[in-house]
């Protein structure tokens, strides 16, 4: 250590400050064609092929696909707040719902005021004893309302939940049971038929959105290559977040949350911050993944939907963007095909993945590609 | 003092009629701690404790383990709470009733006794982090470091030793580069008060020697405040030092003065100040 002479030395180049903040043009390229050729490319073998092609893509697999890429977006949600900050979230599913069940809200009264309905309302309304929608449906036909309210409900929900957990300085296991508890306790309230929810059906029968007729080929082809833009898009937002000062920020508050505090950060601004915007993302794969699965009912509160989130990205590889997608896409890949073929099997396999991950391959699936490269991802 | 825009907008948080003599009469007196006591379960881990510290001092604090040197710093930066008394650094912040960060932001920068780093950064980002800054969020989402904080980050890098470990994960540094790296953290603070807790615990003597150089070139231009059980360290580094028993000072001055003080003696069984 050279005390004595504090000159300044001549700054080395290319730190990792200076560098490009999302990707150097040459990974822009990548990206855009990755982009490119997954939304395109699925509506072109799906539509543009004859059906008896051996490459046409069948016209179930479009909304599986689009359901997948849905589970994409909630991987990037809960890597932020996981796997960067730090806090266990077992409570996503919420966020998902809430999304969901705006767009399902939207769905039934565009239907109901367009009169493809038997009565004025939505179908749930028939076995239900009122004659009129509750409150908070006021608005909903108007797309524009349903957006804002996918976005700023599930914000304002999370920002209010966050608040008073971060603020008592809820955190690790603690912060992580009581988000199962919240997602439990939203299920039982979802249940009820009082509600105005539609109970355990849940909301469904859906028609049209935005004009354009769900059943037809054409939009769920549309509506996937949207869901794949919307993913894009978000990629590009967690990969700027992460790159940037915030970034580094979010880990040391995750590794060291006490030294972070005694250099000057307010922790509490910090996690509110990357945890209503998680939130926020997840509420969008769920708007975007209900039209495409054609129902919202309850079941997506249940408990064990948001710790298999948590699973995907533990498979994929906590801590990488990449990595996360990578672990809902494998793990729901193979859920789609066990569920089919072994359907008693697949809860038994989930948990072996998820054993052999945590002991064998700490950094998740991406790890094995990285390794072999010998490089970061 | 130089305190960020967010803290000046207030209203400032006056000390009592009677402090506040002493402190305008006490010029050049960076820290206040006076008739502070803690207590953790009836157990006084500080008891009716004052301590003065001067602009640009080097000061050492020793004392047995458990004489409360850790609690003391955790009171000044203000992650505990004391029952009873008052911190007052420079002349208007009451440390007692600000958070960490501001503490932090204000101009107090700790190191802990077991060195805390963010093993998953380099260890250039490690000090990037630290710097002197906007710590806001919105400040974080579009901060680009200016050419004079690359040439500050190069400067600490220099002077801590680590510039051929820039691009290192802190997690892989030794335990002396971790202290080092931890200072280095402070000092991109610009902090007006430097807390070092126990630097050389665990460093090899080749090591010390160089802490001792660092802490002795940062006295002057910061107040230091150094807590260590090292002997020599502190006869190396030491202008005045303050003996911690039992939650109270129970002698302070220069070395010698302390060291021929029949009670220090008596605490310290006199073997570990020979
Ligand atoms: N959070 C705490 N809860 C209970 N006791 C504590 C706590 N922090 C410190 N103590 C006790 O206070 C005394 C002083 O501790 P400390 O300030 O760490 O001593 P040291 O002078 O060795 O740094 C010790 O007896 C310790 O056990
Ligand atoms: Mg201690």
């Amino acid at each position: 250590m050279a005390v004595s002479s504090v000159t300044s030395m001549a700054a080395l180049p290319q730190d990792a400050l200076s560098g490009p903040r999302v990707f150097s043009g040459r990974g822009w390229l990548v990206f855009a064609g990755v982009v490119i050729t997954v939304a395109g490319g699925v509506p072109l073998f799906n539509l543009a092929l004859p059906a008896d092609s051996a490459l046409h893509l069948p016209d179930y697999l479009v909304p599986l696909l689009g359901k997948f890429a849905c589970y994409a977006l909630v991987a990037l949600a809960m890597d932020l707040i996981w796997g960067y900050a730090g806090i266990l979230s077992l409570g996503h599913g919420v966020f998902f719902a809430l999304g969901g069940y705006f767009m399902g809200m939207h769905l039934n009264q565009v239907a109901a005021q367009a009169g493809l309905y038997r009565t004025a309302f939505p179908p749930f309304m028939e076995f239900l004893q009122r004659d009129s929608l509750p409150w908070f449906w006021t608005g909903f036909g108007h797309p524009v309302w349903a957006l804002a309210m996918v976005l700023v409900v599930p914000g304002v929900f999370a920002f209010g939940f966050g608040y008073l957990a971060f603020r008592s300085r809820i955190r690790g296991v603690y912060f992580s049971i009581i988000t199962q508890a919240l997602t439990y306790a939203m299920m039982l309230l979802f249940f009820l038929n009082e509600a105005g929810l539609g109970g355990n059906n849940g909301l469904t029968d859906f028609k049209i959105l935005l004009g354009f007729p769900l059943q037809e080929p054409a939009t769920r082809a549309a509506l996937f290559s949207v869901t794949v833009l919307c993913v894009a898009a978000a990629y590009v937002l967690c990969r700027y977040l992460v790159r940037a000062k915030i970034g580094r920020i979010l880990i040391g508050l995750r590794d060291a949350e006490s030294r972070l505090m005694f250099v000057g950060y307010n922790p509490l601004h910090y996690k509110l911050f990357i945890w209503t915007l998680s939130a926020v993302l997840c509420a969008i794969a769920g708007a975007l993944y209900v039209p495409q699965v054609g129902i919202i009912n309850p079941g997506e509160l249940q408990p064990a939907n948001s710790i298999e989130m948590a699973i995907w990205v533990a498979v994929g590889g906590r801590g990488t963007l990449l990595g996360a997608m990578l672990g809902a896409l494998a793990v729901n890949g193979a859920k789609s095909w066990l569920t089919a073929a072994y359907p008693d099997l697949w809860l038994f396999f989930l948990a072996a993945v998820f054993i052999a991950v945590t002991l064998w391959l700490p950094g998740g699936l991406l790890s094995l590609v990285t390794r072999r490269r010998g490089g970061k991802a | 003092m130089r305190l960020p825009g967010w803290l000046q907008n207030r209203a400032p948080v006056g000390p009592s009629a009677d402090l506040a003599h002493r402190l305008e009469t006490g010029r050049g007196v960076v820290l206040y701690m006076e008739s502070v006591s803690v207590s953790f379960d009836g157990f006084k881990a500080l008891n009716d404790l004052s301590v003065y510290v001067d602009e640009g001092e080097l000061r050492c604090i020793i004392g047995p383990n458990g004489a409360g040197k850790s609690t003391m710093m955790d009171v000044i930066t203000g992650k505990t709470r004391p029952d009873t008394g008052s911190v007052w650094f420079g002349q208007t912040l009451d440390c007692l009733r600000r958070e960490p960060w501001e503490i932090a932001a204000a101009g107090i920068g700790r190191k802990f006794q077991k060195p805390t780093v963010f093993e998953q950064l380099s260890v250039f980002e490690n000090l990037e982090v630290a710097m002197q800054a906007d710590k806001r969020v919105r400040a974080s989402l579009f901060a680009q470091p200016t050419a004079a904080q690359h040439r500050q980050l190069d400067e600490i890098l220099h002077l801590i030793g680590l510039t051929p470990e820039r691009g290192r994960l802190a997690g892989l540094l030794s335990h002396g580069q971790k202290q080092w790296l931890e200072i280095g953290m402070l000092l991109m603070q610009n902090p007006r008060v430097l807390l070092v807790d126990e630097p050389v615990a665990g460093m090899t003597p080749g090591e010390v020697e160089r802490t001792a150089e660092l802490l002795n070139a940062l006295a002057g231009k910061h107040s230091v405040i150094v807590v260590e059980h090292d002997m020599a360290f502190v006869r190396a580094i030491a202008r005045k030092v303050t003996v911690l028993h039992q939650g109270s000072v129970l002698a302070e001055g220069s070395m010698d003065q302390v060291q021929a003080d029949p009670r220090v003696q008596e605490v310290y069984l006199g073997e570990a100040m020979a």
